[in-house]
């Protein structure tokens, strides 16, 4: 049973960094039907924002816990959030803003285009800033004290604080979304437009705005999971937004795409599924090896038999 | 009429370019090096980017250094060597094309690499076909040299494939015994799929449970995962004194630390690929264990005309796991050359030549005695046990696995 709860501890807090990654995908299709591949890359920008962020101050490897809760991490994650969000938008106007009306195969190649072109950038400049280390191999990641190395032991089972930073900023951020789309002018703005953009533009909508906002939205979330990731690994690459951005438009898909509460879902279910098919599925199908091969299975499942995803996809149909 | 004005001018063009291509590739040979002088070039495949760079650097860097202590001593009368290193980015795709493009340059004699087993496969038959000699520092998969059944029936794939570093049924099992040796009786397993990790716990498993101890879980990660906990939780059940990992640094180091964050706090043990000071600054904590192929190579003795070379060419890099191995494994390519080239008019003639000077090469490098056996593999079989002490590698136990 302990074994059964540390595996749903382990699951909820990977499951939590996905849902913050998918939550990007699923407000910019919902609103222009862009599955946008590089936004793996946004989130690992953010980490890398974070980590120059710390750079930039100093390097402070001694500042005791209230200092670093206090003041470092929420420097570290508003210069994330700042560079995620300038590199979305930067997308967003030269890369994709340009195919609005093309057919919907060229934004989708593009969006493949950018995200190569972001991991090869890190890869190849970050080095170049003076007194930067190389990014062409992991970095490590700033341990922030009062966080990093730190846990919380409940019975036999164990919480590490980064996983409940994960959580806890997927909680907050959940809350967050759901003001910002059900009460702010913006947020009703892009419901509108998601709904029927041709109306919503008769009604005064400025739709590029609301495009903007959305690029935003996704971009600053992604750079809250790319401080999760680097205080939950220890490491960041440039490397790491593939497999995760993959994983998050997995998870996007799975709880409904264009449904924000659906990729939250959807994200607590892939990592829940993940860690439990490690420990829970008896013989040979049973091991770590196996629990991809699981969390699609679950994936193709529901897509069978829910093809609109887990809450349902919010997209009209405009055929 | 009209196609066969074609055929002639294809003909032309065709003999026009051939003759061009001539010239193009005498050139360097003229300008190159001291007057006179012909040029042969010694081949680096090796990751130059991406997380593996530190070892490869140390390979390409400690090529370099043998290269130029030759040409400085005239080992090889008339002839100048010349470094073509090439980035295989750890990636079996890029080693081929790596490969493809050296076997095309017609001054490449020999190759030192690759780093990794699983780019050695991909690379290996693109230079055997080129009958180019290759002799890697760093390959420890046993099905290289003495092919899939090298357990049963041991069988040589490859005449121009050769290594300095000893094999993962050396090194696996040498692991075992030393964790026996210690009273750990039971412990689990971990590995990335790739041939390097899988074969070597394979190899550990087996002589681990023929010792008497227990092997309480065996999983698997991905590569490109992050995030081990769930592994690591299901481990922690079967309550195993250590973790035996098969494969790399960049995995794991972040497996190790995220074993101690959960409260599985035992050492995590691997074979030469996570032996490097990256390990460490990745996550890995006092007490981690891992073996490497050889003597720690600051004891040797033998050892020493290498590290004060290297330190006086002043490069950039440290020369990590492999330097030694591949110092030794250039100078066993220039040993041979110096049979095969002494004859030769040009580079690419004597590449047959240099494949068949290397069984018989037989010195004493900077790891100790460097000679191959029947298959091509190293006759050392020289072992040591490396933990990780405040922070840095230190040797523990050295020994031949018997």
């Amino acid at each position: 049973m302990e074994l059964f709860f540390q595996q749903l501890v382990n699951g909820t807090s990977l499951g939590a960094l996905y849902a913050l990654i998918a939550v990007g995908y699923t407000v910019v299709y919902g609103i222009v039907q862009l599955i946008n591949f590089a936004h793996g890359e946004i989130f690992m920008v953010g980490a890398f924002g974070a980590f120059a962020t710390w750079m930039v101050l100093g390097q402070p490897t001694n500042w005791g816990p209230a200092a670093s809760l206090m003041i470092l991490l929420p420097l570290m994650l508003l210069g994330g959030i700042a560079v995620s969000v300038t590199v979305a938008l930067l997308t967003e106007r030269f890369a994709y803003r340009p195919l609005r009306n093309a057919p919907r195969l060229a934004p989708l190649i593009t969006a493949i285009g950018v995200s190569v072109f972001l991991q090869e950038f890190v890869r190849l400049f970050y080095g170049r800033i003076p007194g930067f280390p190389d990014a062409k191999s992991a970095v490590p990641f700033p341990s922030i004290a009062g966080i990093s190395g730190e846990i919380i032991q409940i019975g036999g089972v164990t919480i590490q604080m980064p996983a409940v930073f994960t959580i806890g900023a997927l909680a907050i951020s959940t809350v967050f979304l759901w003001f910002f789309v059900n009460r702010s002018k913006t947020g009703r703005a892009m419901v509108a437009t998601s709904q029927d953009p041709d109306t919503a533009r008769l009604m005064g909508i400025d739709v590029d705005k609301v495009i903007v906002a959305a690029f935003a939205v996704g971009a600053g979330l992604a750079a809250l999971a790319g401080v999760a990731h680097g205080l939950s690994y220890g490491n960041i690459d440039f490397r790491m937004g593939f497999l995760a951005g993959l994983k998050a438009f997995t998870a996007a898909v799975l709880g409904g795409i264009g449904n924000i509460n659906g990729a939250v879902v959807g994200g607590l279910v892939l990592g829940i599924v993940e860690a439990m098919a490690t420990t829970f599925i008896p013989g040979q199908f049973g091991s770590s090896a196996w629990k991809d091969v699981w969390a699609f299975a679950l994936l193709i499942l529901v897509l069978v038999f829910r093809p609109q995803g887990l809450l349902g996809a919010k997209v009209v149909d405009r055929a | 009429m009209n196609k066969r004005t074609f055929k002639i001018a294809g003909v032309a063009i065709v003999a026009a370019s051939l003759a061009f291509a001539g010239c193009g590739s005498r050139e360097p040979a003229a300008t190159g090096g001291t007057a006179g002088a012909k040029v042969a070039k010694i081949g680096v495949i090796a990751p130059l980017s991406g997380d593996l760079s530190a070892l490869g650097l140390g390979i390409r860097n400690s090529v370099d250094l043998a290269i130029r202590q030759a040409n400085e001593a005239k080992t090889i009368p008339g002839w100048t060597l010349e470094l073509a290193a090439e980035d295989d980015e750890a990636k079996p795709d890029t080693g081929k094309n790596a490969a493809t493009k050296l076997a095309s340059d017609a001054a490449v004699v020999g190759v030192v690499g690759t780093l990794n087993s699983s780019v050695a496969q991909s690379v290996i038959p693109v230079l055997d076909a080129a009958k180019i000699v290759q002799v890697s520092p760093a390959n420890t998969n046993p099905s290289l040299t003495q092919g899939a059944a090298f357990a049963t029936a041991p069988a040589r794939p490859n005449a121009n494939y050769f290594r300095t570093c000893t094999t993962d049924s050396v090194q696996g099992p040498f692991a075992a015994q030393y964790l026996l040796g210690e009273g750990f009786k039971k412990v689990a397993t971990i590995h990335d799929k790739k041939s390097y990790g899988q074969g070597l716990v394979s190899e550990f498993a087996k002589a681990f449970t023929a010792g008497g101890g227990t092997v309480v879980a065996a999983e698997t990660i991905n590569p490109d995962d992050k995030n081990f906990s769930a592994v690591i939780s299901k481990i922690k059940g079967g309550a195993p004194e250590a973790v035996y990992y098969g494969g790399e640094y960049p995995q794991a180091g972040p497996l190790s630390k995220q074993m101690k964050a959960a409260g599985l706090k035992i050492p995590l043990m691997g074979g030469d690929g996570i032996f490097s000071g990256e390990f460490v600054k990745l996550g890995g904590t006092n007490g981690d264990l891992a073996t490497s192929v050889g003597a720690p190579v600051d004891t040797l003795a033998s050892a020493k005309p290498f590290l004060e070379g290297y330190k006086a060419a002043g490069f950039a890099e440290g020369y990590e796991a492999y330097g030694a191995y591949s110092y030794d494994a250039a100078n066993a390519i220039i040993q041979a050359l110096k049979t095969s080239l002494a004859s030769a008019t040009d580079a690419k003639s004597a590449r047959e030549a240099t494949i068949k000077a290397m069984a018989s090469v037989s010195f004493e490098g900077a790891t100790g005695k460097v000679a191959f056996d029947e298959f091509g593999d190293s006759v050392s079989r020289v072992l040591t046990v490396y933990a990780v002490t405040d922070g840095a590698w230190a040797a523990k136990k050295t020994g031949e696995l018997k």
